[in-house]
């Protein structure tokens, strides 16, 4: 936010009370004493559904999920449940004119929305296609390149994260209703809802899904420990996971982890609503397209050009 | 109520009744599911990393047993139909074994999807009313409902008849009617359900194809009787059960039409993928000719077309058709091909390429294998004890005394 050459994305007045009371609040609660593990567990298997907790069930939840991840990764994490702002729909900006495939966001991504590490899990994929060869299916494209410098003269870059469609397929297809859209336009999972199914990946036309094939692992040293709800918490084997906008950043003003990460700037974010967001300047100025836009999911996601090469 | 008990009791008392080969076979399955049930365990410890599966074939051999046996299940209104529209005897004194593979089938089925679970102690989030059932946007939960449904109806059809019949009674056909014609469209939903479960998604333009739900049925009537035409041999062999030739020959010829139904189905498919030559042929090219030199699929489903043309033209021949070397040989044939076409065939090809254009080559893990032979085991348990108790009960040779008149 320090940074002057970016405006704050929600362009709301956050002031340093509004924040300090969010710390408060966390370090409150991690200064309960222990319940008994059977009680702990109990609850944790009989969880109610994230939409159906009242504010009160949402702080006890929270307090429980906040003392169960400090034992399992051994440091204090602070878990917020910070809603939608009214008025508000994120909106993303990619300009595939200066992506130059550093990969900088994916290990930005990695690192503020703690994946795992072992296995790899990376909710950004970079894929690289030759210059003047088809891209229409991706087949062509090469998602382990690794060269010694980027960019490489004869290729271009495509990163893809979850799209964040305004007509989800994946929402439609969880049984449970562990995943769904928020009203700032997020499509965010419940990790304690969802049973693992994996439909959600099937009907994902971009691949923007993972799952926790194991136990998630990150040391100690690296886990970030400022998380939400339905964000970056540290998750659980057997549930799906994906990008969430940096729910955790973006809902109190910040900008999402690879946007701050890009070297080049080809990353932009911002409110759809607010007709003076970048975002929805270069939506009415720029050359933009939307990926598979054959089927009707109506990402939030732009790709765009800012200029021609 | 006390008779009930009594009953109950005689009926339990059949399981342990058996000679040495009966004992032999419980065993042998009961080391299975044990091996099984360890290799599951050890899944359930560490994770579905265990398996094959990767996020880019997110679903694999699990989910591929289910959609076959969802099939095998659909199939028993291969005879319910002849039996109770047409009242073609022979196969209507059958019909009977035909349901219990439908029990024994969704009960498979459903154990398939539970070890495919990445939390399986939540699934009760998918209940309605307890859990949060995305009905009916979701087509698993469709799939939740439709299956429990065949599985209640079936139940409901096989002990009512085993009742009256252990009571020494025909059953009365008007009170039971109901829920037979029900099951004939039930059959059909659980399979259409399940084509639809994968059919939604232009994510996945392979299965996203209106043939698809066609396709499963028919692969589905050819499979499922095969099985059948193995079992009712079997029971007749060693049991002392009566299946009449004409039954068999009869399911046989079903099969048949199933079977050309079935390849030209494919015939179309294939057609219009490779003329139209869009992007969309992908999988198919993957599967009959490998894709970007990866071809690990390619000799399974070519043997899998060629066991199928030839199980088609067994079954249409009525000479091969009504000789039981070369019938016991196209059902072989078509079971195999059938599960090889319907498990890897239409299930994974379905991720490749992936929606990010990725090839990723899956190939079942020994631990998938390990605990798909558990289930299977235990789907012969199942079967196993329920004939333990239905055949006496069907030859007469087992009665319950009742005091009260029914």
């Amino acid at each position: 936010m320090s940074k002057k050459i970016r405006n704050n994305p929600l362009g709301i007045n956050l002031n340093r009370r509004t924040l300090l009371k969010g710390a408060a609040a966390g370090i409150a609660a991690s200064a309960l004493p222990f319940d008994k593990a059977d009680a702990v567990d109990w609850d944790a298997f009989l969880q109610k559904h994230f939409t159906e907790l009242t504010d009160e069930e949402i702080r006890n939840v929270i307090e429980r999920l906040e003392k169960e991840a400090s034992v399992e990764w051994k440091k204090e994490i602070h878990i917020g449940a910070t809603k939608a702002l009214p008025g508000v729909k994120f909106g993303y900006g990619l300009d595939l004119s200066r992506c130059i495939g550093c990969r900088k966001c994916v290990a930005a991504c990695v690192k503020e929305n703690n994946q795992s590490r072992t296995p790899q899990v990376q909710w950004i994929t970079v894929l690289r296609f030759k210059k003047g060869e088809k891209w229409i299916d991706l087949e062509n494209s090469e998602k382990y390149y690794n060269p010694e410098l980027v960019p490489e003269p004869d290729y271009f870059y495509l990163p893809v994260q979850c799209q964040q469609c305004e007509n989800p397929p994946c929402v439609k297809a969880c049984p449970t209703q562990a995943t769904w859209k928020e009203p700032d336009g997020i499509v965010v999972i419940d990790y304690n809802w969802c049973i693992g199914c994996r439909y959600c990946m099937t009907a994902c036309p971009y691949g923007a899904r993972r799952f926790n094939w194991a136990r998630p692992e990150i040391p100690v040293n690296e886990l970030n420990p400022e998380t939400h709800y339905l964000g970056n918490r540290p998750r659980y084997k057997g549930v799906v996971e994906k990008c969430t906008f940096c729910v955790q950043r973006t809902r109190s003003g910040r900008f999402p982890a690879c946007v701050e990460a890009c070297p080049v700037g080809a990353r932009k974010f911002g409110n759809l609503l607010d007709p003076k967001s970048e975002i929805r300047y270069l939506i009415g100025n720029k050359r933009v397209f939307r990926l598979r836009e054959d089927i009707n999911t109506e990402p939030k996601f732009y790709y765009f050009f800012a200029y021609g090469r | 109520m006390v008779d009930g008990i009594k009953n109950f009791f005689i009926a339990l008392r059949q399981i342990v009744k058996g000679g040495i080969r009966y004992y032999a076979w419980i065993s042998f399955l009961l080391i299975l599911i044990a091996l099984g049930t360890r290799t599951y365990l050890q899944q359930f410890e560490l994770g579905l990393i265990t398996t094959a599966m990767r996020d880019q074939v997110s679903w694999g051999f699990y989910l591929s047993n289910f959609t076959f046996l969802v099939g095998v299940a659909a199939a028993a209104v291969l005879l319910v139909i002849p039996a109770y529209l047409y009242h073609f005897k022979p196969i209507k004194e059958i019909v009977l074994f035909g349901e219990m593979v439908a029990i024994t089938a969704i009960t498979m089925c459903m154990l398939f999807v539970t070890v495919d679970l990445g939390q399986p102690l939540r699934v009760w989030h998918l209940l309605p009313f307890v859990g949060k059932m995305n009905f009916p946007s979701s087509l698993l939960a469709w799939d939740v409902i439709v299956l429990s449904g065949y599985l209640f109806i079936n139940l409901a059809l096989v002990l009512y008849a085993l009742y009256r019949l252990s009571l020494g009674k025909e059953y009365r056909l008007s009170l039971i009617l109901p829920l037979i014609l029900l099951s004939i469209p039930w059959a059909v939903s659980i399979h259409t359900v399940t084509a639809f479960l994968y059919n939604g998604f232009p994510a996945r333009p392979f299965w996203n194809a209106s043939i698809l739900a066609p396709r499963f049925l028919a692969s589905a009537f050819c499979s499922g009787p095969a099985i059948m035409l193995i079992i009712f041999q079997i029971l007749r062999k060693l049991t002392k059960v009566e299946i009449e030739n004409r039954a068999l020959f009869k399911i046989a010829e079903l099969v048949a039409y199933a079977m050309g139904i079935n390849l030209f189905l494919l015939g179309a498919e294939v057609f219009k993928e490779f003329y139209s030559g869009s992007i969309h042929k992908a999988p198919l090219e993957y599967l009959y000719f490998g894709l970007h030199g990866k071809d690990l699929l390619v000799p399974w489903m070519r043997t899998a077309f060629i066991f199928n043309v030839i199980a088609f033209v067994i079954f249409l021949i009525p000479k091969t058709r009504e000789n039981f070397v070369t019938l016991n040989l196209g059902a072989v044939l078509i079971i195999l091909g059938v599960y090889i076409e319907k498990g890897l065939g239409l299930i994974i090809p379905g991720f490749i390429p992936d929606s990010l254009g990725e090839i990723y080559e899956y190939w079942p893990a020994h631990s998938e294998g390990l605990i798909t032979l558990g289930i299977w085991a235990f789907g012969a348990l199942i079967y196993t004890l329920l004939l333990k108790f239905a055949i006496p009960v069907y030859t007469g040779d087992l009665r319950f005394e009742s005091k009260t008149r029914t």
